[in-house]
Formats: C-alpha cells, structure tokens, sequence
C-alpha cells in the first residue's frame, strides 16, 4: 500500500468516526425529546391543569397547585434577579469598564454561572429556611435569583459591550450626563440583547429542581402563599417519579413536558432575538 | 474611561447602586464560604479535615460521619462521564466544523444546543424510566459476558445488573455533558485561521491532517478549558444522577454497584437530617463540593481565557 493510500484511509477513517459522534449526539436528542413527546402527550389531560392532586388511586388528580406554585417562585425570582444582574452588568461596561474591579467580578460571575445548584439552596437554607423554622416560597426565589444574577450580569455586560463607544461620544457631545447617555442610548441600542440574556436566564431557573429541594419544598395542596412551603413542577417531578404510582408516573411525564417546551420556546425566542438584531452569527 | 459623571450628583448615585449590584455577585460567594463554614463547624471540629475526608462511614444512628464514599461516587461517576463525552464532543466539534456541508451546520449546532437546555430532572427521569431497563436488560449482561471475563477489568462488572448504578449515572451525565463540551471545542475550532488551514491543505494535507496537526494544536487550549468546565459542571450535577445512583454508601469495585455522590446524599438526606451533627456533616459536605468546583471551574476559565487572549492579539 502506498503511503499516500494510507493517509487517505487514515483520514476517511477519522472522519468517519467524527460523523458518528455526531449522529451519536443526535441520536439522544431524538430520543430524550422524542420519550418526553410521547409519553407527555398521552399524560396531558385539561385535569392536570384545573385539578389539585388527589390520593393515589382516586381518579382526576392534577398539578394546579405546582403549576401555579412555580410561576410564583420564578415570577420572583425574576423580578429579585434581573434588576440586579441589569445594573450589575451596566456597572461592569461602563462606570468600570476595562478596570480590575470589571474583570474579577466578570470572571467570578463566570464561574458562578456554573457553581453547583444544590449548594446555593443548602446556603439558602441555611439563611432563610432553618433561622424561621419552616420551608418558604421566598426561599425557593432567592435561590434561583441568585442563580439567575450571574447569567444576567454577564450577558448585559457583553450586550453593552457591544454597543459602539462612539454612540456614547455623540451623547456626550450634546451635553448628556452619562447615566442618561446609559439609560437613553446604550440601554436602547443592547435592548435586544439584554431581553434575550433575560429569556435564557429565566430558561435556566425554570428547570432547577436541586436548589428547590431545601428551600421551597413541596406542598401538596393549592397555595398561593410565598411564606409557606409551595408547590412546584420539578420537586413534583423528582416526588412523583420516584414514587411507586403509575399515575404518578404519567403527570410527571406531562409536567417534564410542559417545562420542556417552555424551556425550548424560550430558548429558541432568545436565538430569534438575537439573530433578528445583530444578523448571522 | 472618561470621568464626566463625577460632576453629576445623579451619576454618582447610579454608579454606587450599579456598584453595589455587581458587587452582590462577591457577596454571595464569600457569604456561601462563610455560611456553609460556619454551618458545618460542629462537623469540622468532631471529624477534623483529613479523618472526614478519608472515612468511609456514614451512619446516622452512630453520628460517625465521613466524605469518602460521596466523593468516590462523585470522582467515578464524572470520570465515566468525561471517558465518554470527550471524544464524542470532539467528534461532533470536528463533524460540525470541518465536515458537515454548510446547510447542515446550522441546524446541528442548534440540535446540539437544545440537548443543553433541556433540564437535568429531565435527563434524571428519563434514565430512570427508560435508560434503567435498557441497562439491566440488555447492556450490563452484555457488558459482564464480554468484558466481565477478562481479567482486571473484570472487577469492574461484578454483581447483578440492576441498571442503578455507577455505570448508568456516569452515561447519563456524559449524555448531559456532550453538548456541552461540544459547542467550547467547536468554538474554540472555529478560532483557527483560515489561512493556516489553506496552507496545510495547499501542501497537500488530507482533512484530518489537517485536524491533527493544524486545527487542535492551535484550539488545544480552548478545547482543554471547556473539557475543564464540563468537568466542574459534572462535579456539581444533581438531578440528572440522583434517579439512578439508590443513594448508596459503600465503596465498591463494580461499577455496577449502587453508589453515591455528594450531590445525591444532600438532594436525599437533607431534609431528613434528625441530629445537628448529621445536618452539620451535610453542610460539610456541601462546603467540600463548592470548594472543589470553584476551583475546577477556576481553573477552566483561566484556561479559556489564556486561549481568548491568544487570538485577541
């Protein structure tokens, strides 16, 4: 064989093998979204939405109360988290930018992006759940609020980034005192971007379920009270799953893919927005 | 940076409440050191450092409390998973960014970063309803007839397969980490100029000539960083192998063995914790697993950093 021969052959073989990672990648995809298809489809029924859970064995049971329970705690923590991940961010572009202080804080807000969940709800716990003696909805929302700051600070950050500097020389120019150059212009220019930074902040809390576990725990009736336990999707996911009911079961399938396509339309908007304002990236 | 906002008492007001927002990010992570410390002193003070870390009890009823049979779980079930994903990651990087026509490489990429979004609890219930079967049923006996035989590896695939194991929890977080892993290296490919590669190409290299000696010299570390970051996240993750690991405190040579990992022992027990030593020894062990990420992914952002900072020149 010829030495050039077997090059070609090396390379055919490599390649090859990378294409078959590939479909082996897709290979789950398909199959984890088409599972959760499947089985969440047969699982729907409107009574998972407008009932509460029943007893394992009495018919009509629902998740209303979890439904309800984990827009409460992601509605708070959001309203807790992007304010603060907007305004860290605009710290870090512009009063700070290119200081020492922007890069250790950028590189911290990096590394907690990816921190466990599971320790910032034994933190949380540790806080606000065993000092009152009972679990709470607030606690489930600053978890996940905390979790939400770092990914919201360092997309607004990179967002304002991008906005021209020259943009901001032109305020200037007329007169502008810089927090109205912010407010009027840069945050005009990256709006885009920071609602995009948002959606897939909120993407990435709505599935949590560690940090939930200790903080908001679960409730199995129909609250709308942040001071007590409540209820929520994915700790009703983790109870029901791991129970011995196959109707249990089947609402966990409903719930997984309920937070599924929520988590996939958010995700997908966010790709949207992103490529609708700054073109092919 | 110019300092026109200094003269504007309004703008001064704005930079301290922007200041004290991006400074709520050093809060947290001093207060979480702080908290779990102080949470877990009654621990820390009764096992020492070394003794709870090399213990291998755990036994409520005694309150004799030890890391090792958390943290062997943990470094087995991640090195499963890293085993598996970083090929496979780098295989998709190298498909999708020197193989794949140009209409496929899109939709690829967006495939590859859906299977990142979807929820670990998702991955968690999915391996313990449908991925639990097929490791009992087909893949484990198969395993233990072919591999189980030969010796030293044998070990490995001792016991009955029961599809909760080591084994199981390890695929699924490499199943988690893929895509991960995938989109960094495929990053950190793209990174590679043009212009190097046309030269390999124009001396008649073949395409994985090329990817051998051109593409991964110039992206290694980029690709090393985010195998790095894969690595911190797999440390941390919970949901996805709390279905299928049984939460089991033995160590034990087969991997087809219940087990358990820091994460599942606090996503378990937590809430259970009936003495304050227990709940101590928890919070101790949360203490170890933010240590340990923090650095790993400390240590994976230098990297990618050290690789951003080469191209930026």
């Amino acid at each position: 064989m010829t030495r050039e021969r077997k090059r070609k052959i090396e390379s055919f073989i490599a390649l090859s093998l990378s294409t078959l990672a590939a479909l082996f990648g897709l290979f789950w995809l398909v199959f984890i979204l088409g599972d959760v298809l499947i089985e969440g489809i047969e699982a729907l029924s409107p009574a998972l939405f407008l009932n509460d859970p029943v007893p394992p064995g009495v018919a009509g049971g629902g998740l209303r109360n979890a439904f309800v329970g984990q827009l409460m705690i992601t509605f708070f923590a959001t309203l807790i988290g992007v304010p603060v991940g907007v305004l860290g961010g605009t710290f870090l572009a512009e009063y700070a930018r290119g200081s020492k202080v922007a890069r250790v804080i950028s590189v911290l807000s990096d590394i907690m992006v990816s921190v466990p969940s599971i320790v910032i709800g034994t933190f949380i716990y540790a806080i606000l759940v065993k000092p009152v003696g009972h679990f709470s909805g607030w606690a489930g929302s600053a978890a996940l609020a905390i979790i939400m700051i770092p990914v919201v600070l360092r997309t607004t950050e990179d967002m304002l980034s991008l906005v021209p500097w020259t943009l901001r020389e032109a305020a200037f120019a007329l007169g502008a005192p810089y927090y109205k150059v912010i407010i009027q212009v840069v945050y005009r220019g990256a709006a885009a971007g920071i609602l995009t930074g948002i959606l897939l902040s909120i993407a990435r809390v709505a599935g949590e379920t560690a940090p939930l576990l200790f903080t908001s725990f679960n409730n199995s009736y129909f609250s709308t009270n942040m001071n007590e336990p409540i209820a929520s999707l994915t700790v009703s996911i983790f109870q029901y799953a791991m129970g011995p009911y196959d109707s249990w079961h089947a609402q966990a399938w409903a719930a997984s893919l309920m937070i599924t396509v929520f988590i996939l339309m958010l995700t997908i908007l966010g790709r949207v927005i992103i490529r609708w304002r700054y073109g092919k990236r | 940076m110019p300092v026109l906002f200094k003269k504007n008492p309004i703008d001064v007001a704005f930079s301290i409440i922007t200041g004290l927002a991006s400074l709520s990010v050093l809060v947290f992570i001093i207060g979480i050191l702080y908290v779990l410390f102080t949470e877990s002193s009654p621990a820390i003070e009764k096992f020492g450092v070394m003794k709870f870390l090399t213990s291998t009890d755990w036994d409520p009823v005694r309150e004799s409390f030890g890391a090792a049979t958390s943290l062997y779980g943990t470094a087995v079930a991640t090195a499963i998973a890293l085993f598996i994903a970083i090929p496979v990651a780098i295989g998709i990087a190298v498909f999708i960014t020197e193989i794949s026509p140009d209409f496929l490489k899109s939709p690829i990429g967006i495939a590859i970063e859906l299977l990142a979004a979807i929820p670990s609890i998702i991955y968690g219930m999915w391996g313990l309803f449908v991925l639990v079967p097929i490791m009992a049923d087909y893949i484990e006996p198969a395993l233990q007839s072919t591999l189980g035989n030969v010796p030293l590896i044998g070990i490995l695939f001792e016991g009955t397969p029961m599809g909760i194991d080591l084994l199981t929890a390890g695929i699924i977080l490499s199943i988690m980490i893929i895509p991960f892993t995938a989109s960094i290296s495929r990053d950190a490919f793209n990174l590679t100029p043009e212009i190097v590669k046309e030269s390999a190409y124009a001396l008649g290299a073949t395409k994985w000539e090329v990817v051998k000696n051109v593409v991964i010299p110039y992206s290694k570390l980029g690709v090393f960083g985010g195998i790095v970051l894969s690595l911190g996240r797999a440390l941390g993750e919970t949901m996805a192998v709390a279905f299928v690991l049984g939460n089991n405190h033995q160590i034990t040579t087969s991997l087809l063995d219940a087990a358990a990992t820091i994460t599942v022992t606090l996503a378990n027990e937590f809430t259970e914790a009936d003495s304050d030593i227990y709940l101590a020894s928890l919070f101790y062990l949360a203490l170890i697993l933010f240590v340990l990420s923090f650095i790993t992914l400390a240590i994976a952002k230098f990297f990618l950093l050290k690789a951003e900072r080469k191209f930026s020149r």
